[in-house]
Formats: C-alpha cells, structure tokens, sequence
C-alpha cells in the first residue's frame, strides 16, 4: 500500500504493518499516525507488541510488510545515509536507560555531538551540563558511571542523551516503569515540560495509567493484532473487552476518577 | 572522522552581530540559531569583548529556528554579560521559543564538571602500585576459591549430599569434550607433521633421520600432545565458563539462587570443573594420536619410513611411562582451566564491559597457570628421575 506521502503535520504514518516472529503474528495490517506535538500513548497487553512497534519505526527491526513513514519520508527502502540523517531526528529512551557503561553520564551525552558535530570540548561539556540540568539531575550526575546511578538516575540520564540533538520526535518505551509514584510522577511532569518547551512529538510505550492520564494526548491500544486510537475518554467507551477491563478495572478508575 | 549530517546544514545561516550605542551593546542574533551552528556561533561568541559596565541587550527576535542548543548559548552569552559587569536590559526571542528560554533558564545549570584528566608519571606509579596490590589480591582471593572448591569436588565425589548432578557433568564432557574434537585434532595433526619435518630435516645431517620417531614419540607424548590440548580447551571452555556464569551473575541468576538456598559452588562450579577433568585427558590421548598420525605421515612423505617400520621404531622409544607422564598433568589442567573459568566468571559485576574483561582475563590466566604447572611437573619429574 504505497500510497502518497502523509500531510505535514503528521509525524509518523504506519500503515499495513505486519510483524511476525514465525507463525506468531504480532501485528497485522496495522494502521497508525502520530501527529506533529503530540504525546501518543501506546497501550497493551504483554506480548502484544508494543515494542516490535517502537522498535520498527526506529529501524531496529526489519517488519514483514507494510509502510512507515517518519516525518514524510519512507523508512522501507531507506538506504543507510538517508536512514542515518532521519535517526537526528528522533531521540529513543530504552527502558533501562541503556548508557553505555563505561563512560560518564556526560561522555554518554556527548556520544551523538562527537559524532555529528565539530563542538569544542568545553561547549560539549556546556551542553552536557545543560541536559543534564534539564532532565532535573544534580550536577555533579555529570561524572558519573551508570552503574552508581539509581534506576529513575539512569532513565533521566537516558532522556537527557536521547534529548542530546535536539530530536524532534521521542520514543520513550516504558518510561516510568522500576519507578516509585513519586519519582514516577516527577518524570511525567519533566516529560510534559520538555515536550512543551521543546516542541516535541512524543510517541510512549507505557502500563501506567497514572502517566497516561498525566502526560498523553491520544492513546493507541493494541487489541487483536490492531491498534485503537482515541482519548482516553472516548477509549473509556469502547466495547472492546480488554479495554474496558484495562480502564475500568480498579487501578484504572482509580487513577481515572481522581 | 567527524562527518557533519544532512540535517545539521541549515536553510538560513545563524548571524550574530553586535552594535555598539554608546555604553550599550547590543548583539543581534539571527537565522536558524540550532545545533549544527552551535560549533561557529560559540566560537564567534567567545571571542566578543563583552567588557564594560554599560548596558546590554540581547536581540533574538529575528532568530528562525531555535534548538536547546541555541539557547543555551543565547543564555551563556547573557551570564557572561553580567559576569563582565554589564546590566542585560533583555533578551528578546520570538513568542513561540519563551517556553524554551524559560525552561533552560530554571534548569539550575552549573559549571560542567570537568573531566578528571590521567596525570602522566604520577599516575604511572600509581597504576603501578594498583595493579600489584589487585595482583596479590587477586591470588589470595583465588587461592581460597581453590580451597573451596576442593572441598566442595571431594564432597561431590565420596560423600555426596545429594546425588551427583549427572545430567549437568554430562553436559560439560559433551559441551568442553566432544565438540572440541574436530578443531583439536586438526592441530594436533599438523602438530605432528611440523615437529616430524623439522626433526627430520635436522637429524638428517647425522644420518640419524630414524630418530625422528623418538623425538616425536617423546615430545608429544610428553609435552606437547597435553600443552595443546589445554590451551586450545583454556580457549574454548574456561572463556566459556567465565562469560555463561558472568551472564548469569549480570541477570541476577546467581542472587537467585542464593536466596532459593542453592550452593552456587555445588550447582555451577563442581559440574564443571569435574567435567573437564574427565574430558581433558580423553582429550590428550585422541590428541596424542592423532600428532603421531600427522607425524607418521609426514615420516613417510619426508623419510619413506613405512608405517610398520615407524611403529617398530616408537615401540622402541618409548615406553608406557612416557604416554602416563603426559596423561597425568591432564586432570590437574582441567582443574586449573576449569577454577580460573569459574572464578572470573563468579567476579563479574553487573555491567556488560565486566564480563569481556573477566573472559580475556581468565583466558590469559589459565593458559599462564597451566605452563606454570607443566613447568613445575618437569621438575617434580627430573627429582622423581621418571
């Protein structure tokens, strides 16, 4: 399905996604967009893939079908130059963070400017105390290795390295998952402020409904290999059965009705 | 090599000027003030004379595009303002990027820190002395691990707590043993067509070529049919050894089965290094045969010395003694190979770059160990006159 180019202000346009591992059948002739400054929130059950489609969208993994476009441009047949210019233009928080352990926070940070810019020394580590300071960790975060790093240390260390280019579209998978309310609730609001200031599209695999509701504009749900998509009050109407159970199950009016 | 990207070229070059009123300076920024300028324009900002104790302004109201990247520049550009002395009237930014400015403003930047720096010859000594103390440490460390697991194989064997967990010693013997068969003995047969060529080259020029058999016979009985063997297993089992049980310990599956009550010692370590000690002197004797293959092959291309003819002469060179000298070091390799493999492997912290360093590591101190023993076995032979 090769139709034409999605409009402008649509960020990412999937459209006939299949994913498969084997037999199994993770996406079929999935339909999705994201529009340009947006927070998406994807949900689902495990095992329903929400990761296969973060992970095709961003070229970690090849789908068996279907067209993805990323800012207007088709991510199928890319070659690996056009590819690399597009990867700028996103930002990824892997659920652990996923810092290269033997280097800084900073050195972490500096990693895309090193490559892709001729920064001076000094205004890289500008830069690095900048983002770092943005993501709200304390300064002296900057010399630090991953491992001395507490879990929600590392996942804003990470947001600041996938911040590192001024991306203007992030993927944050699982963002306030390993986390405690509180600091759960600190990242939704750095993730809402970020995504205001920095103008950006946010496209969020989370469980957390609490996050939902704090941070998203739309939700896509991913039922029966396909994808809903809708706020979540329209959502909260759908007759879908897991989706109901998903939203009116305890934590979830819990978290709806406050 | 720096290669700048497609999407870092601009549409409207960054302009920065500055104007000068009198006591007030003004600079002017405009264009699309993003990262992929950030290099230029920090380099043209620093070199601004910023002195004087007059006014400042900061003109960002024609800026296109602005990134964080910009920002903070405009930001720094507005501390080192104040700092020189000045009053910075405003800094001025299309509506739409105030958020932006904001948001950089009240994140609490500080000083980056700067990165410490190795310092030449001190830290010459320094690492040094570290690497010396972590040395003796780390044979300390080893040497109570070999007590351990000592006690740990001799109760595995005569008094069982449990009974022996078979299907894992099997498991190793096929994993360190069976498989390691094609790739040892390919070597040890061109082993043995290296050492026959070049002993019959020499002893030919004393008319004594026949002689090549005994110093094949010897050597690789002796010496080389078991160094090979527990190198090329040093290799390839105790890396193993060291980068499964490291993984382990990077999943958390060694905590678990701590807390579960399980030995780690009785589950991962006797398994193995037991296993080892049983496949690697099988292993030395198919390597033994197959380096007298090569060398029997090679006497007949080289000497056209028969092969009935070759095993009357071995029959002669050596004696059972000899093949049982180089068998017996065997097991006491396996233990060494199969004690460091577990050891590092059990030192893994939790991070990926551990467990490559820890493999490399014990690879090297195996192979290290094992000559170390070969050597000590030589002298314990001499004084035993074997």
């Amino acid at each position: 399905m090769a139709d034409a180019a999605p409009p402008d202000d649509v960020a990412i346009r999937i459209r006939g996604l299949v994913n498969a591992f084997g037999t199994k059948v993770i996406h079929d002739h999935l339909d999705l967009d994201v529009k340009r400054g947006e927070v998406l929130g994807v949900v689902g059950g495990s095992g329903t893939g929400k990761s296969v489609l973060m992970r095709s969208i961003v070229g970690l993994s090849r789908p068996r079908e279907g067209d993805i476009w990323v800012f207007g441009e088709n991510t199928r047949d890319m070659d690996a130059r056009a590819m690399r210019s597009l990867q700028l233009r996103w930002g990824v928080l892997f659920q652990e963070g996923a810092l290269f352990s033997s280097m800084t926070v900073a050195q972490n940070i500096q990693v895309p400017l090193r490559r892709y810019t001729a920064m001076s020394e000094s205004l890289m580590d500008e830069i690095a105390a900048m983002k770092i300071a943005l993501v709200g960790l304390p300064d002296d975060t900057a010399t630090k290795y991953p491992a001395e790093l507490s879990g929600g240390m590392k996942k804003r260390a990470g947001l600041a390295r996938a911040l590192a280019m001024d991306p203007e579209l992030l993927f944050l998978d699982e963002p306030t998952a390993g986390l405690d309310p509180i600091s759960a609730t600190h990242f939704d609001e750095l993730v809402r402020d970020l995504q205001k200031s920095l103008n950006l599209t946010v496209f969020m695999v989370t469980h957390d409904i609490d996050t939902l509701r704090a941070t998203t504009d739309r939700i896509a749900v991913l039922v029966n290999k396909k994808i809903k998509v809708g706020t979540i009050h329209a959502l909260r109407h759908d007759p879908d059965p897991w989706i109901q159970e998903y939203f009116a199950g305890v934590r979830g009016r819990a978290a709806l009705d406050t | 090599m720096r290669n700048v990207a497609p999407n870092l070229r601009v549409e409207d070059a960054a302009t920065l000027t500055t104007e000068r009123y009198g006591a007030l300076l003004r600079i002017v920024a405009a264009g699309d003030w993003v990262i992929g300028e950030a290099p230029r324009l920090d380099a043209e900002l620093r070199r601004l004379d910023l002195r004087g104790d007059g006014e400042a302004e900061i003109d960002g109201s024609k800026i296109g595009l602005l990134d964080s990247a910009g920002a903070w520049l405009l930001l720094r550009t507005h501390r080192d303002l104040e700092a020189a002395g000045r009053h910075v009237r405003h800094l001025s930014v299309p509506t739409v990027y105030k958020p932006l400015i904001e948001t950089i403003n009240n994140a609490d930047v500080c000083q980056p820190h700067p990165h410490p720096r190795s310092g030449g010859f001190t830290d010459f000594f320094v690492r040094i002395g570290k690497g010396t103390v972590d040395v003796l440490k780390q044979g300390y460390a080893l040497l109570s691990f070999l007590g351990q697991i000592t006690v740990e194989t001799f109760e595995a064997v005569f008094a069982p707590r449990r009974e022996l967990p078979f299907p894992a010693l099997v498991t190793q013997i096929e994993a360190t043993g069976l498989t390691a068969l094609p790739i040892l003995g390919l070597l040890s047969f061109l082993l043995g067509v290296v050492i026959a060529y070049q002993g019959a080259d020499q002893l030919r020029r004393f008319g004594a070529e026949i002689f090549t058999i005994n110093l094949l016979g010897v050597s690789i009985l002796r010496e080389i049919g078991v160094l090979i063997t527990a190198i090329i297993v040093a290799g390839r089992s105790g890396s193993a050894f060291t980068a499964s049980i490291g993984s382990m310990r990077v999943n958390e599956e060694i905590d678990a089965m701590q807390t579960i009550g399980l030995n780690v010692a009785e589950v991962l370590v006797v398994p193995r290094v037991l296993g080892l000690m049983i496949a690697l002197p099988l292993l030395t004797f198919y390597a033994d045969v197959m380096a007298m293959l090569g060398g029997a092959l090679m006497c007949y291309a080289d000497l056209n010395i028969t092969f009935p003819v070759f095993m009357r002469q071995l029959e002669g060179a050596i004696s059972l003694s000899t093949l049982w000298v180089g068998l017996v070091k065997a097991p006491v390799f396996a233990f060494m190979i199969g004690l460091v493999g577990c050891f590092e492997g059990l030192r893994v912290e939790r991070n990926a770059e551990s467990v490559g360093k820890l493999t490399t590591r014990s690879v090297v101190e195996s192979i290290f160990l094992v000559i170390v023993c070969d050597a000590a076995f030589s002298i314990l032979f001499s004084v035993l006159e074997v």
